[in-house]
């Protein structure tokens, strides 16, 4: 009897992997392109900055909670990254001047980044605003200071070290990937192995018995939308980098992917079970299935149909599974 | 009117209930005995339509039945109040009484006149003293479970199955509800009542039916029967029931709250001026009815209310403040709370996950946790508090009340702490485990713990506390040490105020 219910819990765990495996096989036997080591590589450069967002949103979703306002984050750190490496800061009143080099045009981006992520936190945990509205606030904030920045137009061309970073190479794989790898690897440390990790687990869980317990639910919050943030400007300077330019309306509707790829990975939007994993798996499932269909020249409009299809038979294949337990 | 024969139900790995027969009589209450596990529940379940597999058959008026579904039973004839609150929080009274029945007029609207006249007629049967568009979330426990009687009234049904309906009520409530099953006795309704309380049982039952690891140990007429028989019959074998014996308490005084005091917006003090002590390894009772204001002591001497709350905490002498739970935690003092499945447990993590949570530095080896040293203390903790898992990582969800209660306990020992606050610490647990948890108490205050235990059934006070206070209305009325304290000037105590 245990043995077979410890069988349907790894099956369970298994479910996006072998989802990922028929698709895989399904693409190669319709498109000869599909299984080329190029192809390979585009897909996992593509799929970079979803995870980079979604690592973030997972932790968030984790605890219960939601960001929509990460693809505003990433236009406006990636924007402000651009700005600092173009313009500096320059404040002709005080004949002042600030150039900024490389690095420190990107930690200020993501510093930005974190404060954004902070701030939301903050707004959630003392003013008990839900999250869905806070974020939502900051989504319009964020893509409004971004307009505000750039005067509307893209801020593009810089020196081809920046440019590395979204488009370069690193011992054969594309620096981006190495970038998620980072990412992927810290977060699931962070959730299995550090009390902050079991806190956000606990928090998703049960809010009530977590505060009884002593532990600082405000300060978990907190810590979890400043790393969002943090990842969003993150995924913003790659974006900037790969396109070499950095785009006023870039990033629309990627929390949207985000948080399809942590449900299609298999966490609970209600909070306390899932994993970075998980979240792994569904980012690559999306980014196959979108490379797929392009390979196979289905429309653009198409595709995004069977996207939401997809997303929905994840939930429902997840809901049955929880109810039979 | 319902018999049952050779119900079977099997979950993937135990059987729950095993060639069940029993028989239920139209105009009588039917006590079903057993303790956590025995498959009261799962019975329940099975006969309002809940679960819908099952072997065996079902006669209810003489005819076979098969509910598909709650509906299905409720059409029949069967309703069932629930040992949980099932009522939506921001619908009034009436809009609650008559969810799923609600009268139409003429034009196919809501008939929102008549709906309010029937639930007054209702709350005023069951002795509810507030207006029916009240907003049940404004509601005190007690009312609330008031409503779900009310709601199983109005469907006017032949067999009316009540779990735990006592609960979270008062005495008084009690006795109203009493009546209202003492008349709906004399309508010919059959009553079937689950309860922990055999105090109860004997009031109001006629018959009995003794469940013991999913079998039916036993029917019979509750006049023949005796206390300490009818416990023999559900555990199996002879339980003592808990003496009252006293580790005499130290004189050092451990905790001492001065002039605790908890706001209201526009209404008198939750809580005024309360200030007592607590010595070293004594077990300080607190008793009140409902509304008292017990839990909120509680909750705030935890640091729970920080904004609306003033007075000073002393632990050892030494001035504390509190804050938050944390930095109760910290000074010493922690909190079993009264529903632990709300605030006590992550109920879907694993045993080991909960016992470590409170005290998570102690599994960490340079900042990172340790599985194994995780999994060694929590099989300390399994094993000196005697907590019934197959093994620390099951989920726990799967295990039976006492257990969980075990668990929160369990969770607090490792940081051991100064002053241990329990709110109800056994409500909804068997007479075994509560006798279990009775023992454990002792235990820690052997080692110079504290405790303030609230709880609403005043012969647990009565028999494990050194010394207790009575409360009424957010004020101390009493201070009464364990020798003087009877049944009598307790009660007193906790009813009279002004």
């Amino acid at each position: 009897m245990m043995n077979l219910k410890q069988y349907k819990n790894s099956l369970g765990k298994l479910q996006s992997l072998i989802a990922l495996f028929i698709l895989c096989i399904v693409f190669g036997l319709l498109s000869d392109k599909f299984f080329t080591v190029a192809n390979g590589l585009n897909v996992m450069r593509q799929i970079s900055v979803n995870i980079c967002i979604a690592v973030g949103m997972t932790l968030i979703i984790l605890t219960a909670g939601i960001d929509l306002s990460v693809g505003s984050i990433l236009a406006l750190c990636g924007a402000i990254t651009a700005g600092l490496l173009k313009n500096g800061i320059a404040i002709a009143s005080a004949n002042l001047f600030i150039g900024f080099t490389i690095l420190g045009a990107i930690l200020a981006g993501i510093l930005i980044g974190a404060l954004l992520g902070f701030f939301n936190g903050f707004v959630i945990t003392k003013f008990k605003v839900p999250p869905f509205v806070a974020t939502l606030a900051m989504l319009t904030i964020a893509r409004g200071l971004t307009m505000l920045y750039t005067n509307g137009f893209p801020i593009s061309s810089f020196s081809s070290s920046f440019t590395f970073i979204g488009g370069g190479w690193w011992f054969g794989l594309p620096v981006p990937v190495w970038v998620a790898a980072v990412v992927v690897v810290a977060a699931i440390i962070v959730t299995k192995k550090i009390k902050l990790g079991r806190y956000i687990y606990a928090i998703g869980g049960n809010e009530n018995a977590a505060k009884l317990s002593g532990i600082n639910i405000n300060r978990v919050k907190i810590i979890v939308y400043t790393i969002a943030g943090a990842l969003a400007a993150l995924g913003g300077i790659i974006v900037t980098a790969r396109l070499d330019s950095a785009q006023p309306n870039a990033g629309a509707s990627y929390e949207l992917d985000a948080i399809a790829a942590v449900v299609i990975g298999g966490t609970s939007l209600s909070g306390g079970r899932g994993s970075i994993w998980g979240t792994v798996l569904g980012a690559l499932i999306i980014g196959v299935l979108n490379n797929g269909l392009v390979l196979l020249d289905v429309s653009p409009f198409w595709q995004q149909v069977v996207k939401g299809g997809v997303i929905l038979l994840a939930v429902i294949i997840d809901k049955m599974n929880t109810k039979s337990e | 009117m319902l018999t049952t024969e050779n119900i079977t139900k099997k979950f993937p790995g135990v059987i729950a209930l095993e060639n069940v027969n029993l028989q239920i009589d139209a105009g009588k209450v039917t006590a079903i005995i057993g303790e956590n596990g025995a498959g009261k529940s799962t019975l329940m379940k099975i006969l309002s339509g809940v679960y819908t597999d099952y072997e065996g058959q079902i006669f209810f008026k003489d005819k076979p039945v098969h509910f598909s579904g709650t509906a299905a039973a409720q059409d029949a004839g069967i309703a069932i109040i629930h040992q949980e609150l099932n009522l939506i929080p921001y619908l009034s009274i009436t809009e609650n009484i008559f969810l799923g029945s609600e009268l139409l007029n003429a034009f196919g609207l809501l008939d929102k006149k008549r709906m309010q006249a029937k639930a007054e007629e209702l709350l005023n049967t069951l002795c509810v003293t507030v207006h029916p568009s009240t907003l049940v979330a404004d509601l005190k426990v007690g009312q609330q479970q008031m409503i779900e009687i009310a709601k199983a009234l109005l469907l006017d049904a032949d067999l009316i199955i009540m779990d735990e309906p006592t609960s979270a009520i008062t005495e008084a409530e009690v006795e109203t509800l009493f009546k209202v099953i003492n008349q709906l006795r004399q309508q010919g309704k059959a009553i079937v009542y689950i309860s922990h309380k055999l105090n109860e049982l004997f009031k109001i039952a006629d018959n009995y039916i003794v469940l013991r690891d999913g079998k039916t140990i036993e029917s019979g007429a509750m006049q023949t029967m005796t206390h300490d028989e009818l416990i023999r019959k559900m555990v199996g074998r002879d339980v003592k029931q808990m003496q009252k014996e006293f580790s005499n308490a130290d004189s050092t005084e451990l905790l001492r709250l001065d002039k605790i005091c908890l706001r209201q917006k526009h209404k008198a003090d939750k809580l005024h001026n309360i200030s007592f002590t607590v010595n070293e390894g004594e077990i300080v009772g607190i008793f009140g009815l409902m509304g008292a204001g017990r839990t909120e002591l509680l909750e705030t001497t935890f640091g729970l209310h920080p904004a609306a709350s003033s007075g000073s905490i002393f632990i050892n002498g030494k001035n504390i403040s509190i804050n938050k739970p944390a930095d109760a935690v910290k000074a010493g003092i922690v909190l079993l709370p009264e529903d632990r499945k709300k605030d006590g447990l992550v109920l879907g993590m694993e045993v080991k996950k909960n016992i470590s949570l409170p005290c998570l530095e102690a599994v960490e080896t340079m900042g990172f946790l340790n599985d194994k040293k995780e999994i060694v203390l929590a099989k300390k903790h399994i094993q000196q508090l005697g907590i019934k898992t197959p093994d620390e990582k099951q989920i726990t969800k799967n295990l039976s009340g006492g257990n969980q209660q075990k668990i929160v306990l369990a969770k607090w020992l490792e940081r051991n702490p100064k002053i241990l606050l329990l709110d109800e610490p056994t409500r909804g647990i068997d007479v075994n485990a509560k006798n279990e948890m009775y023992k454990l108490m002792q235990e820690l205050v052997g080692k110079g713990m504290g405790i303030i235990m609230v709880s609403s059934e005043l012969t647990e006070v009565l028999t494990v506390s050194n010394r207790i206070l009575v409360m009424a209305e957010g004020k101390i009325t009493a201070e009464i040490s364990a020798t003087e304290a009877t049944e009598d000037n307790v009660l007193k105590a906790a009813i009279a105020v002004n």
